[in-house]
C-alpha cells in the first residue's frame, strides 16, 4: 500500500461527503497512510478457512412482528431539534442546481 | 486530588434505604452532588449539569418516600451520564460540535431503568467526541484533568465519568466501551470500570460508535456498586435487537469461593512493554490472589498482537456508517450558506466534525470502498474470527484471565495528541474483550509513581456475575 495522494484524500471526501481544508488533505494523507500501513498487518496471516464474524453473541435475523408501535415519541419533540421546518416537514435545499 | 479529603459517599444501597425510610433525602443528596461538582470544576469532568430535572426529581422521590411508597434499588441515588447518553429534555453533545444544542427528543433505555429504580442524574460527563478516543483529549470542548495529577489525562473516552467517580462527584457514573472507553479511564481514575457481555445492556438511545463492539456499563467506586448498577440496567430490550437475556441469578450476588479457581495470567497482557513499576504492582496482586486460593497458571492467545489492527479497521468502517446519519438535515449543526442538499451535507459535515471523527470516517471509507472492502474490512472480521477461537481456546483451559490495563500510566496531556497512532496504541490490552465480545473489568490495583494502576479481570461471555464475584475477592485481597 503507497502512500495515499492527494487524490485519493479527496475522492474519499467526496464518498464520504466530508469538505477538508487544504490543511487537513495534507495532514491526512501522511496519517492515514500510517494508520493503513499498521493495519496492513492483517494481509500476512493465514486465516486457512475461517468465515468472518459480524456478530459475537450468535444471535441471528432477531425480527419483530411489521406493525405500528407507538413508544410515546412526541412528533413536537423529534422535530424540535430540526435546522427547518415547514408545514411540520422536514426542508432541505434543492436537491439539482 | 488530595485522597481522603473529598466527601465520600455511602455505598449505594446504603444510600438508597435511607432514602427510602425518609433518614436521608434526595433533595439534600442532589444538592451534595451539585456541590461537588461546583467544587471541582477545574477539572473539567462535567459539560452541563441537568441540576432543575434533578432536584424536581428529588422533590418526587422524597414525596413518595414519605408516603411509605416503594421508591426502588436506587432511590435517591445522585449519578453522572457520559454526554452520549440520551436524557430527556437534556441536551445531548456526545462531546461534539455536530451535535451542540441537540435537545433530547426521547431517552436511552439504560437512562429509563435507572430513573424506575429510583436513580437521579446530575450532570453530564466529558468524553472524547462520539467516544473517538483514549484521553478525552478529542472532546470538540475541553480535556478533562486526571484527578490525581491535573497535567495528565484521565483515560478515555469515559475520562468525565471516570474523573467525576474519583472526585466524588455522584456514587456512579455510566460509560461505553467500544475499544477500552470505560476500563482504560477507570484504571487512570483509581476506580471500578466494568464491561459488560456484548448485548447485555441496551444501546438504545445511546449515540452509536462502532456497533459489534460497543458496550454500556458502570463506572464506581466499589465492584458491589457496579454490579448493583449492571443488574438494574441489564437484558433484553426491544428497541435493541443486539440484546440478550441477563442471568436469572443476580448480578449483585457475589458469594464465590475463590479456592481452586483457575485464573490465567494472559501473557500478551503482561508483557515486557509494562512499565516495571506498574508491572510489579500487578504480579503482587496476582501474588495475593494465589495465596488466598486460586490456581494461577499462563495463558496465551497467539494472535492478540493483531487484536489493535483488526479494531483500527472494524471500529472506523462502523464508525463512518454510523456518523453517516448527521447529514446537517434533521439535527445538528447544519450550514447556513450551502446552496444545494449536496453542499449541505459536505459543509454541514466539514465543519461539524472535529479531527478525529474526520480522521475515522476516512479510514472507515478507504477499507469500505469498492475494490477494499474484501482486503480490509473482510479481513478482519476473519482474524476476529481467528481470536474469538484462540479465546475459546484459553478459555478451555481456565476460568478467568487476568492481565495489565494498559502498558503506561496516565500520560501527560498532549503527550499523543499529534501522532493518532500513538494514541490508538493506548488501547492495545483492551480491544481483544470487545472483539470478543467477553466481559472485562478494570479494579485499582494499588499505586505507582503516585498515579493509580488497574488490574484487568476477563471471563467468557455471559459469565459477568462470576467475573464481579472474583472482582470482589480480587478489591478485598487489595485493600
Amino acid at each position: 500500500m503507497a502512500k495515499l495522494t492527494r487524490e485519493d484524500v479527496l475522492k474519499l471526501a467526496r464518498l464520504a461527503r466530508l469538505e477538508l481544508s487544504d490543511a487537513e488533505i495534507e495532514e491526512f494523507s501522511q496519517e492515514l497512510s500510517d494508520i493503513l500501513q499498521y493495519v496492513e498487518q492483517l494481509q500476512k496471516i493465514d486465516t486457512g478457512d475461517l468465515k468472518p464474524t459480524n456478530q459475537v453473541t450468535g444471535l441471528t435475523n432477531v425480527t419483530r412482528r411489521d406493525e405500528v408501535r407507538d413508544y410515546g415519541y412526541d412528533p413536537a419533540d423529534l422535530l424540535k431539534n430540526v435546522p427547518e421546518v415547514k408545514d411540520n416537514q422536514i426542508k432541505v435545499k434543492r436537491m439539482l442546481g | 486530588m488530595d485522597p481522603g479529603t473529598q466527601g465520600q459517599w455511602p455505598p449505594i444501597k446504603d444510600i438508597a434505604a435511607k432514602v427510602q425510610s425518609g433518614e436521608l433525602k434526595a433533595a439534600d443528596l442532589v444538592e451534595q452532588a451539585l456541590e461537588a461538582i461546583a467544587d471541582n470544576k477545574e477539572y473539567d469532568a462535567i459539560i452541563a449539569t441537568t441540576g432543575g430535572r434533578a432536584r424536581e426529581r428529588a422533590k418526587d422521590i422524597d414525596a413518595r418516600a414519605a408516603k411509605g411508597q416503594e421508591i426502588g434499588r436506587l432511590a435517591g441515588v445522585p449519578f453522572i451520564a457520559k454526554d452520549n447518553f440520551l436524557v430527556y429534555g437534556a441536551e445531548t453533545t456526545a462531546a461534539s460540535n455536530i451535535l451542540k444544542g441537540f435537545n433530547a427528543p426521547y431517552q436511552a433505555t439504560a437512562v429509563n431503568k435507572l430513573e424506575a429504580e429510583g436513580a437521579i442524574c446530575v450532570a453530564k460527563a466529558n468524553l472524547d467526541a462520539f467516544a473517538h478516543g483514549s484521553s478525552t483529549e478529542n472532546s470538540d470542548f475541553f480535556t478533562t484533568k486526571n484527578p490525581y495529577d491535573m497535567a495528565r489525562v484521565p483515560g478515555g473516552s469515559s475520562g468525565g465519568s471516570a474523573a467525576a467517580v474519583a472526585l466524588q462527584m455522584a456514587p456512579f457514573a455510566t460509560g461505553t466501551d467500544t475499544g477500552s472507553s470505560i476500563r482504560l479511564p477507570a484504571a487512570f481514575c483509581g476506580v471500578v470500570g466494568f464491561k459488560p457481555t456484548y448485548g447485555l445492556v441496551s444501546r438504545s438511545g445511546v449515540v452509536a460508535m462502532a456497533s459489534s463492539l460497543d458496550v454500556i456499563g458502570p463506572l464506581a467506586r466499589n465492584v458491589e456498586d457496579a454490579a448493583l448498577v449492571l443488574d438494574v440496567i441489564a437484558g433484553r430490550d426491544n428497541l435493541d435487537s443486539t440484546t440478550i437475556e441477563k442471568d436469572p441469578r443476580p448480578y449483585t450476588d457475589l458469594s464465590f469461593d475463590l479456592k481452586g479457581v483457575k485464573i490465567g495470567i494472559l501473557k500478551e497482557y503482561m508483557d515486557d512493554s509494562i512499565a516495571p513499576g506498574i508491572k510489579t504492582q500487578l504480579q503482587q496482586a496476582i501474588d495475593k490472589l494465589r495465596a488466598a486460593g486460586a490456581n494461577i497458571t499462563e495463558v496465551s492467545i497467539p494472535s492478540m498482537p493483531l487484536s489493535l489492527a483488526v479494531y483500527y479497521i472494524l471500529c472506523p468502517a462502523e464508525v463512518s456508517s454510523n456518523l453517516s446519519r448527521y447529514d446537517g438535515q434533521r439535527y445538528g449543526y447544519t450550514y447556513p450558506e450551502a446552496k444545494d442538499l449536496e453542499e449541505s451535507y459536505s459543509q454541514s459535515r466539514g465543519r461539524g466534525f472535529g479531527k478525529e471523527a474526520k480522521r475515522r470516517i476516512m479510514i472507515g471509507t478507504y477499507v469500505l470502498s469498492s475494490g477494499y472492502y474484501d482486503a480490509y474490512y473482510k479481513r478482519a472480521q476473519t482474524v476476529r474470527t481467528k481470536l474469538m477461537q484462540e479465546f475459546e481456546t484459553a478459555f478451555s483451559k481456565v476460568d478467568f484471565m487476568v492481565g495489565a490495563v494498559s502498558p503506561t500510566g496516565p500520560f501527560k496531556i498532549g503527550e499523543k495528541a499529534s501522532d493518532p497512532l500513538a494514541m490508538y496504541l493506548a488501547d492495545l490490552f483492551m480491544a481483544g474483550a470487545n472483539l470478543a465480545g467477553i466481559p472485562s473489568i478494570s479494579i485499582p490495583a494499588g499505586i505507582n509513581d503516585n498515579l493509580p494502576v488497574g488490574l484487568q479481570l476477563m471471563a467468557p461471555q455471559r459469565a459477568d456475575r462470576d467475573l464481579l464475584a472474583l472482582a470482589k475477592q480480587a478489591e478485598e485481597l487489595l485493600a
